[in-house]
């Protein structure tokens, strides 16, 4: 018989095993489930989960995914290690496009290399801007950033709505509900000529690279991480819980929102409705599946990338609709969830007393 | 305005509302137990789903409220395997039920987009739920009878009975209760599946009841307004009641500003309103609070495993 005991310290070889067994048993999972639901669940899974990888032509469009998937989970995870639970990234993501498309409406007729640096700038403030109320609220009033970031969400999309089809509507546009399309000055370079991979996602690695050095390397991550295992060893150090909240959100805030606006300002080229793509709320898978580790997250962001792509292939291989990627990626989630239960416990024999 | 149209926007707020205090309810319950379940939106979206997909291929609405509650149930089951029996973060596994919620409702809904089925109706004879002003009373449908003999319940069983009192003592100190004796993860499993049925049901409303047609992610984000709306209750039954009511008043507020003749305000800040009343209720509550906790139940969030 096995009895499950609990390790007297959490396993670190487990804690970087998990995602890849929760990858193995979500792709086994999926077979089963497609397969139930009529559709070729091999080819659905393979589809998904290696075309996409082994097709070296997908590499870019999986970059193109990743890139913001990487930001906005970056600026959560260090966000959810200190216990600031903001999940209205799709938000801040949102607010930082709109923020970046003003300024891109402003300068509409106008050159210089300065047009692209503000518009980022304008981003990263509007991102922020919209992390800071939850910040606010919670630090001086203890409420809930959880349903005020997720509240905020839905506002920034109704706003987005509000802009594209009223003031904002391209007035060369035939009445479609959306801006203008950016000119040249306004939109990310690509990194080679001809290709989709725009400056953005090189953006992303660095931005991983520099979180990785101040989670690890500096007094500030190692403050954000006793704020959020020790609360009271932390007030105790004299690492404050008010500062940390606000400097996690508006950290977050400020990747999302520069996300927001290399996706504006890079794959769509203007700001339409079907901007929001829900890339915020799938960071957060992106974030717990790279173990809350910025260097994790990069391998995270690539995986549900992948999903992405390879969900729009497996439409057309299988047939699957374009809702089983999402319903994919929360399994993913969940299983990831359950085999952390291997990080604190561990499977033993049964002995017997004699 | 005049009575045809008071009555008529009363009758829309009553609807709207409805689905808010089901699923709120439900998630009352569940919190106070001790357990946080973030994923109140993901059941509503399951319920809506699974309610839909029976009524629409057995005909028969009945049916497919009971599915709804069951698909709930089952939803927040897998919440309770996670959260409950191996010690997931409460936080992280609400989200993820929430965004699975997401992607099951839209898959299994993705052949009934535009499908229409019979729309649950009055349950009393027309005499009485077509009169002009009596509709009120005795137009609505079981679910909104339903939930405001749930409120009365549940209020009732909190505060009156020993079962009640143990729920209670669960979420307040699951330490001396697991004690005493009682089975804390038991309990709370139950408490949770009562939160799912109720929250698949709100969901069912949406897709049976408001548009008995099937759009996707129709219930656009009310289930987060619950849990919202639990806070602002201070987890009193009757509180949640006035809560779900009032928000069903800033969620008609399109048709309201329609009926008053207010055309000068976009679509789109309207639909902001009820999002932007729960930041402003939420703000309220705190600033107005006199203890710490807002009356939160104790252990709110924590898990839970026996020594």
């Amino acid at each position: 018989m096995l009895e499950w005991r609990r390790r007297r310290e959490p396993s670190m070889a487990m804690l970087w095993l998990s995602p890849l067994i929760a990858i193995g048993l979500t792709m086994l999972a999926g077979m089963l489930v497609f397969t139930a639901m009529g559709y070729d669940g091999f080819h659905a899974v393979g589809s998904i989960f290696v075309t996409p990888f082994v097709e070296s032509q997908r590499w870019a469009d999986i970059g193109v995914k990743a890139a913001p998937l990487v930001m906005i989970a970056l600026g959560l995870a260090i966000g959810f290690r200190a216990n600031v639970w903001n999940i209205g990234a799709e938000g801040q993501y949102v607010m930082g496009a709109v923020a970046g498309t003003g300024v891109a409406l402003l300068t509409y007729d106008m050159t210089g290399w300065w047009i692209l640096p503000a518009m980022a700038l304008a981003g990263i403030l509007g991102g922020m801007a919209w992390a800071a109320i939850p910040a606010l609220l919670r630090v001086k009033l203890q409420v809930s950033e959880i349903l005020t970031s997720l509240m905020l969400t839905y506002v920034a999309v109704q706003l987005l709505y509000y802009l594209v089809r009223g003031p904002w509507k391209d007035p060369g546009g035939f009445n479609f509900p959306q801006t203008r399309m950016f000119t040249a000055d306004q939109t990310l370079p690509a990194v080679m000529e001809g290709s989709l991979v725009h400056i953005g996602i090189p953006a992303a690695l660095v931005i991983a690279v520099v979180a990785w050095l101040l989670m690890e390397k500096t007094t500030a991550g190692y403050a954000v991480k006793v704020v959020g295992l020790a609360p009271a060893a932390a007030r105790h150090g004299g690492f404050s819980a008010a500062r940390t909240t606000w400097a996690t959100m508006l950290l977050g805030g400020g990747l999302a929102g520069l996300a927001g606006l290399f996706e504006a300002a890079g794959p769509f080229g203007q700001l339409t409705p079907q901007f929001p793509v829900g890339y915020g709320f799938t960071a957060i898978i992106v974030a717990f599946l790279g173990r809350l580790n910025p260097l994790g997250i990069v391998f995270g962001g690539i995986v549900l990338a992948g999903t992405y792509v390879g969900g729009e292939i497996a439409q057309s291989t299988v047939r699957l609709p374009q809702a089983a990627t999402g319903l994919f990626q929360a399994m993913l989630l969940f299983i990831l969830l359950a085999t952390d239960v291997l990080v604190k416990w561990r499977l033993v024999r049964k002995r017997r007393a004699a | 305005m005049t009575s045809a149209i008071t009555v008529s926007v009363l009758m829309t707020l009553i609807a709207a509302s409805t689905p808010l205090l089901l699923a709120a309810l439900g998630e009352l319950v569940a919190e106070k137990a001790g357990v946080l379940n973030l994923g109140v939106e993901g059941m509503m979206l399951c319920g809506a789903v699974a309610g839909f997909a029976v009524a629409f291929s057995s005909g028969s609405i009945v049916l497919g409220l009971a599915a709804a509650a069951l698909a709930g149930m089952a939803a927040a089951m897998i919440f309770g395997v996670l959260a409950l029996s191996l010690g997931a973060n409460q936080v992280a596994t609400g989200l993820a039920l929430t965004i699975f919620g997401t992607g099951a409702s839209s898959l299994i809904g993705a052949g009934f987009v535009g499908r229409t089925v019979e729309r649950l109706g009055p349950i009393f004879p027309a005499a009485l739920s077509e009169h002009p002003v009596l509709r009120l009373v005795f137009g609505q449908d079981i679910l909104v009878y339903l939930s405001l003999a749930l409120v009365a319940c549940v209020a009732y069983f909190l505060r009156r009975t020993r079962a009640g009192l143990i729920l209670r003592a669960v979420g307040e100190n699951d330490a001396s209760a697991h004690a005493i004796g009682y089975p804390v993860i038991a309990i709370r499993y139950a408490a949770v599946a009562f939160g799912g049925a109720l929250a698949g049901l709100g969901g069912a409303y949406f897709s049976l009841a408001l548009t008995p047609m099937w759009a996707d992610r129709l219930t656009a984000g009310r289930g987060w307004i619950a849990l919202a709306l639990v806070v602002f209750s201070a987890w009193k039954p009757g509180r949640l009641l006035l809560g779900a009511y009032l928000f069903g008043a800033v969620m008609t507020l399109e048709l309201q500003a329609k009926a008053a003749g207010v055309n000068w305000l976009a679509p789109e800040v309207l639909a902001m309103a009820p999002y932007l009343a729960t930041i402003a209720v939420l703000t309220m509550m705190s600033l107005g609070r006199r203890t710490g906790r807002l009356d939160a139940p104790a252990c709110l969030g924590k898990p839970f495993s026996a020594p």
